[in-house]
């Protein structure tokens, strides 16, 4: 069956879907369009690396049936980078290797937070702390622990991690104000 | 191999009736870790995520009408005022991806006795439709769970709607788990009180074979009259509902050994019970009021 799909605004047609009607968007986006950013660890929908947006929806890519994802548009970790090129011009940002644009607030978060040991994770972390500020832009500390639960870190200890979603709150939101009291 | 992509109920159905063994997929949840883990190749899947207006939800005088694949974030974000018990059994389930992606279909669809909607669709009287050529029938959810485990779905039917009376009173929905999260429930437990006509409904899941609602407990509460006071709920009572949640189905031995199983049941019976009659007692006002016209002929 011929798919087509808009990954990260760059449209990919007639991909078949080789691998049986079982293959998976992450298997899709890896091994068919070479996207590496989402992981494959669990492959059942336990730890969050293979994170991506279908249609604006986080979701795991190991549970996408490559099928469902036909004629959707999908945003991976890949695409993050370029989108705030614009704002993070003016704070310093670290620029990504090889594009014209700045690190996401969350990546530069994690860096600066060292959330980052293996980096396994990482990517699915980075996704998964975009979608939570998107929608709730001024999380708690256990706000963030709770919507993270399905992405799971060996390393860290996950308290770096929170620290970095907290961080990029505060960059993309500003300051919490006194009385909101921030751990 | 093949997926069949139907973009109707129509065309779902036609494709079900003449492939009765045809794997149907809303979410993927269960189905892909199934294809994974259980190394199960389906020679056909009926993806359903294209049928129209699946994904949708109306909001009734009496009751809301959800289709199959009304997902658990809808149920938990949207529908929580109206479904306040279903919204925190989908609110349970998994993580953000997974309550994204999971559906109330794929739920019903899959059974699992640990499916965490199962008791509240029972606390709170749903009716579930199933749909094939030959026509459709509502079943309430007393009726979907065969008591072995499974469903009374047909070889060739869907499960086309969800339908959820509003909520009437106070409702309450709590899980164990070794963890919390991503582990599967070792029992759960749903309550809905119904202020106007002073009835209760109880069911557990994660316990034994199926789902099942607590018929004695029930009745204890209703044959007590305590619903028609407005004073706190006898210990003794409390505890008597706790044990007979407990022992109205024998938990299956899975890891947790069934005396944990029994025991935790009964406490999170009790509790809920007295955390749901001070949710009566304190919305009272405005509950005494709505009772007062309803009894008006
Ligand atoms: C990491 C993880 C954690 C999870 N945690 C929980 C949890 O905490 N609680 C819980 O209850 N569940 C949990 N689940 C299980 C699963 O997410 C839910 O059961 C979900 O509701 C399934 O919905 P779906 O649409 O993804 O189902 P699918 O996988 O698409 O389908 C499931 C089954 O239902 C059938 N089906 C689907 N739609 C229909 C229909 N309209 N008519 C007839 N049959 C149909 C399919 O053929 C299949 O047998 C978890 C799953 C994962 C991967
Ligand atoms: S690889 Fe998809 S959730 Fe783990
Ligand atoms: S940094 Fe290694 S798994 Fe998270």
């Amino acid at each position: 069956m011929d798919i087509t799909v808009t990954v990260n605004g760059k449209t990919h047609d007639r991909l078949d879907d080789e691998d049986g009607p079982g293959e998976s968007l992450l298997f899709l986006l890896r091994e068919r369009l070479g996207l590496i950013g989402p992981k494959n660890a669990c492959e059942q929908g336990e730890c969050g690396s293979c994170a991506v947006w279908l249609d604006g929806v986080l979701v795991n890519s190991c549970l996408v049936l490559s099928a469902q994802a036909d004629g959707c548009s999908v945003r991976t970790v890949e695409g993050l980078a370029s989108d705030t090129a614009g704002p993070l011009e003016t704070s310093g940002a670290s620029r990504v290797p090889g594009t014209s644009g700045a690190l996401h607030p969350v990546q530069q978060a994690f860096l600066d937070t060292g959330a980052v040991q293996c980096g396994f994770c990482t990517p699915g972390m980075v996704v998964t702390a975009t979608d939570l500020l998107e929608r709730l832009p001024r999380p708690s500390d256990a706000e963030v622990r709770r919507e993270m639960a399905g992405n799971l870190c060996r390393c860290t200890g996950y308290q770096q991690i929170v620290e970095a979603v907290l961080l990029a709150a505060e960059r993309m939101a500003g300051p919490a104000s006194p009385e909101v009291g921030r751990p | 191999m093949q997926v069949l992509r139907p973009q109707s109920w129509h065309e779902a159905l036609a494709a079900r009736s003449e492939l009765p063994g045809a794997t149907p997929v809303a979410g993927g949840t269960d189905v892909m870790v199934a294809m994974k883990l259980r190394h199960f190749r389906p020679e056909v899947l009926l993806d359903l995520s294209r049928v129209s207006g699946s994904e949708r939800y109306r909001i009734g005088p009496d009751s809301v009408h959800c289709g199959p694949r009304v997902c658990h974030t809808t149920v938990a974000e949207r529908l929580h005022r109206q479904l306040p018990g279903l919204a925190l059994a989908a609110g349970s389930v998994g993580s953000r991806q997974v309550r994204n992606r999971g559906t109330i279909g794929g739920n019903l669809g899959t059974a699992s006795p640990a499916g965490d909607l199962h008791p509240m669709l029972l606390a709170a009287g749903a009716d579930v439709e199933l749909s094939s050529v030959r026509g459709s029938r509502w079943v309430p959810a007393d009726g979907f769970y065969r008591d072995g485990g499974g469903t009374v779905l047909g070889a060739d039917e869907l499960i086309t709607a969800v339908r959820v009376p509003l909520a009437a009173g106070p409702q309450r929905f709590q899980k164990i788990g070794r963890r919390q999260g991503l582990v599967k429930s070792l029992c759960s437990f749903a309550l809905t009180l119904d202020r106007g006509q002073r009835r209760i409904r109880a069911a557990v899941g994660a316990y034994g074979a199926a789902p099942v609602r607590l018929l004695a407990a029930e009745q204890l509460i209703e044959e007590s009259r305590v619903l028609y006071g407005a004073g706190t709920l006898p210990a003794a009572l409390v505890a008597e509902f706790g044990r007979l949640a407990a022992t109205a189905t024998t938990p299956v031995e899975e890891g947790a050994e069934a005396g944990y199983r029994r025991r935790a049941l009964a406490v999170l019976a009790a509790r809920n019970l007295t955390q749901a009659w001070a949710m009566f007692l304190a919305e009272g006002h405005d509950g005494h009021h709505r009772d007062g016209q309803r009894q008006d002929p």
